[in-house]
Order: structure tokens, then C-alpha cells, then sequence
């Protein structure tokens, strides 16, 4: 299975790399040529020769995408640092490229949930860190006290 | 009319200044901090300080009750972002895209983000038309319709001038309306022989540009467009 990843910052490189080990086909396509050594962070040998791919070249160019392998990818992941990047390109990869797998990383939590209505799969951190956060100070305050400070009746 | 401009760039801001001498309600939404302190002491209120692709900062700005959305940002996915959502959100009526680096039309048009414009295909095709050795000068497109309208000027090495309209091969989907001689334009009959410096106005589907460019253009070695 072939993945294509749009955007090799922390979270995309990090998908990346967990992909090849898993044993697909990766290839990742950025704007900045540095980024090629953030995939390369704790892995003992060169992304290529691990069978990594690696294209410098933005989302939304056409010609970038066909080079990263687009047209026979079976799963699309847009992490680049741009919301509105990532909205568009996700779209132009599941209507342009026909792509079975679609993922776009939106931080806004009010894009990602109108646009995943509108049936594109969004993933959004901002709500998975309010949930975690929410859930962390409920479950500290079921152990410790209330919201004055007082330990409550057990 | 309510209209609702983004980006208080050079576009933007003569836009909606425009727009508020012709009596229309505007809002224009700037993102930057300072290029909306600079604008606002013009526009005063109907200047806002926002993302706007941000949903709540349109829906500050009264997007729900907007004729018209016009989108001039300097950023392409921004442009596409904010008009899809003003049409297919907040169903805005009317929406008009710019389109910074003319590549990524084909997003645009892909994504229904229609229309669009961008400044770089108007003087281009300005360019053309001003300069006859282009050959071939788009006038109108109908994309709804499915349908362009374009201008040619018959040079000397044409390989249509003196030849009659009816033994013309126009390929399919195409069709000649109407001839600018001196002057003075006229619909072509089966008969009009075609003369150097001819204006020749066609109609066809998109795509068929080529195919009349061979056929109008220089007759080649191989007798293109002259194969009667």
C-alpha cells in the first residue's frame, strides 16, 4: 500500500516513519528540502535506502504531486502547518485523484468538524488536547477535592 | 447589496472603497494587525480585524445575511477556502474568487469555486490581443455553457486567405461567426473567401483552441489547415 504524506513536520515525519516500519510504501512531499532530515531522526540508515521517498515540492502543484506518486496512492495524509492547505489539497485528492484514503490534519476544531460533515475526513488535535486536558482535571478532581478545595464526602 | 471583501490588500481596499461609493453595505476583513490599523482610519466601521477563515470571525462579520462574498487574499488556498464555505456553508448567493498563481485555476474550477480571476490571465490575454502574433485571442468563456468565443487575425502566411468558408474542415464543435474586414463586420456565408488581415470570430468548445490555431495558422509544410 502506497502512502503519500503532504507535509513532513513533526506529525508527518513522525506518520512517516511508523508507516514504512509497518511494511507499506511511503513518500513524502514537502516544500522545504530540510525537512528530508527530520524524517531521518533516529532511524539507523537513510530514508531511501529504507525505501522512504522523498519529493520537494508544494500540495498544490500538480507536477509535484504526480512525482510523489499521487495517481497510485492508496492513502493520502495532508499534515503540512496550514489548515486551509491541508483543507484544499485533501479535496483535491479524493475528487482530482480519486484517492481511496483521505486524511487532513485541521487544527481549528470548527473547519474539521463542518468539512467532515461534508465527508472529508478530518483529524483534529486541537479537540483530542481539550479532551485529554478536560478529562485529566475531571479525573483530578474526582481524587482530590472540589472545586473549593475541599475533600468531598467519599 | 451586503458584501463581504477579504483581504485589505491593494485589491481589497480600492475594492470595497468602490463598492461603498456605489452605495453598497461592506465589510472588509484583514487578517494582518497593522495593514487594518492603516486601512481602518479610511474605512473606519466597515473595516474588521479577523481571520476569515476562521468560521466565527464570518459569522461576525454577518455572513449569514451576505449577497455577495468576494475573496482577494494573497493566498490561493485561502481564496478557495473561504468562497467554498460561503457557498456551501452559508449559501451565499454570489462569490468571486482571486486567483494569484493562474496554475492552480484548475483547483478553483475543481472545487467550484467559480468565478474566478485572476490578474495574471487578464493581462496575459490583454497581451495577446494587443499583440496580433499571438494569434489567437480568447474573448469570452462561457464555462457554464461549455463554450469559448475567440479571435483570430489571418496573417499573411495563413494557410486559409483566399480560400472559401465552405471548403474550410472546421473541426467538430466549432463554428465561424462572423468576419472583421476594414472595419466592418459581417456573418460569413459558404461563399465569403477569406482575405490577409481578416478578423475571424469562432465559436467552440474548450479544448478545440488547437486544432483552429493549425488550421488558421501558417501554412505549414505538411499543407496543415490548407487541404483542399
Amino acid at each position: 500500500m502506497l502512502i503519500l504524506i503532504v507535509g513532513c513536520g513533526r506529525v508527518g515525519s513522525s506518520v512517516a516513519r511508523a508507516m514504512l516500519r509497518e511494511g507499506h510504501e511511503v513518500s513524502c512531499l514537502d516544500e522545504d528540502p530540510e525537512s528530508h532530515a527530520r524524517l531521518e531522526v533516529g532511524l539507523e540508515k537513510s530514508w531511501e535506502d529504507l525505501g522512504g521517498q522523498f519529493t520537494v515540492g508544494a500540495g498544490l502543484e500538480t507536477e509535484a504531486l504526480v512525482a510523489a506518486g499521487i495517481e497510485r496512492a492508496d492513502a493520502f495524509i495532508a499534515s503540512t502547518d496550514g489548515d486551509n492547505t491541508n483543507i484544499i489539497i485533501a479535496q483535491i485528492a479524493q475528487r482530482r485523484y480519486e484517492v481511496p484514503t483521505v486524511i487532513a490534519r485541521v487544527l481549528d476544531p470548527l473547519r474539521a468538524e463542518w468539512y467532515q460533515r461534508q465527508g472529508l475526513h478530518t483529524v483534529c488535535p486541537t479537540s483530542v488536547a481539550v479532551d485529554m486536558l478536560e478529562g485529566a482535571v475531571r479525573s483530578a478532581a474526582a481524587a482530590g477535592g472540589g472545586p473549593d478545595g475541599s475533600a468531598e464526602a467519599a | 447589496m451586503y458584501i463581504i471583501v477579504i483581504g485589505a490588500g491593494k485589491v481589497g481596499w480600492n475594492l470595497a472603497r468602490e463598492l461603498l461609493e456605489k452605495e453598497h453595505e461592506v465589510t472588509l476583513i484583514e487578517s494582518d494587525r497593522r495593514r487594518y490599523l492603516t486601512v481602518e482610519q479610511e474605512l473606519e466601521h466597515n473595516v474588521s480585524y479577523g481571520d476569515a477563515s476562521e468560521l466565527w470571525v464570518l459569522e461576525r462579520a454577518g455572513i449569514q445575511r451576505a449577497d455577495m462574498v468576494i475573496a482577494v487574499t494573497g493566498d490561493d488556498e485561502d481564496n478557495m477556502l473561504i468562497c467554498q464555505v460561503a457557498k456551501e456553508k452559508y449559501l451565499v448567493d454570489q462569490i468571486i474568487a482571486r486567483v494569484n498563481n493562474p496554475r492552480n485555476r484548475q483547483h478553483f474550477d475543481l472545487l467550484n469555486v467559480k468565478p474566478s480571476v485572476s490578474a495574471t490571465d487578464l493581462i496575459l490575454r490583454l497581451l495577446e490581443h494587443e499583440v496580433p502574433e499571438y494569434g489567437l485571442v480568447h474573448l469570452l468563456d462561457l464555462q457554464e455553457e461549455q463554450l469559448e468565443i475567440i479571435e483570430m487575425l489571418l496573417g499573411a502566411d495563413s494557410g486559409v486567405t483566399g480560400r472559401r468558408v465552405g471548403d474550410l474542415r472546421m473541426p467538430d464543435g466549432s463554428l465561424l461567426i462572423s468576419v472583421l474586414r476594414a472595419g466592418k463586420g459581417f456573418v460569413p456565408s459558404a461563399d465569403t473567401v477569406l482575405e490577409v488581415g481578416d478578423e475571424v470570430l469562432a465559436v467552440l468548445d474548450p479544448g478545440k483552441e488547437d486544432e483552429l490555431k493549425v488550421l488558421f495558422g501558417p501554412a505549414g509544410p505538411d499543407g496543415n489547415g490548407a487541404d483542399a
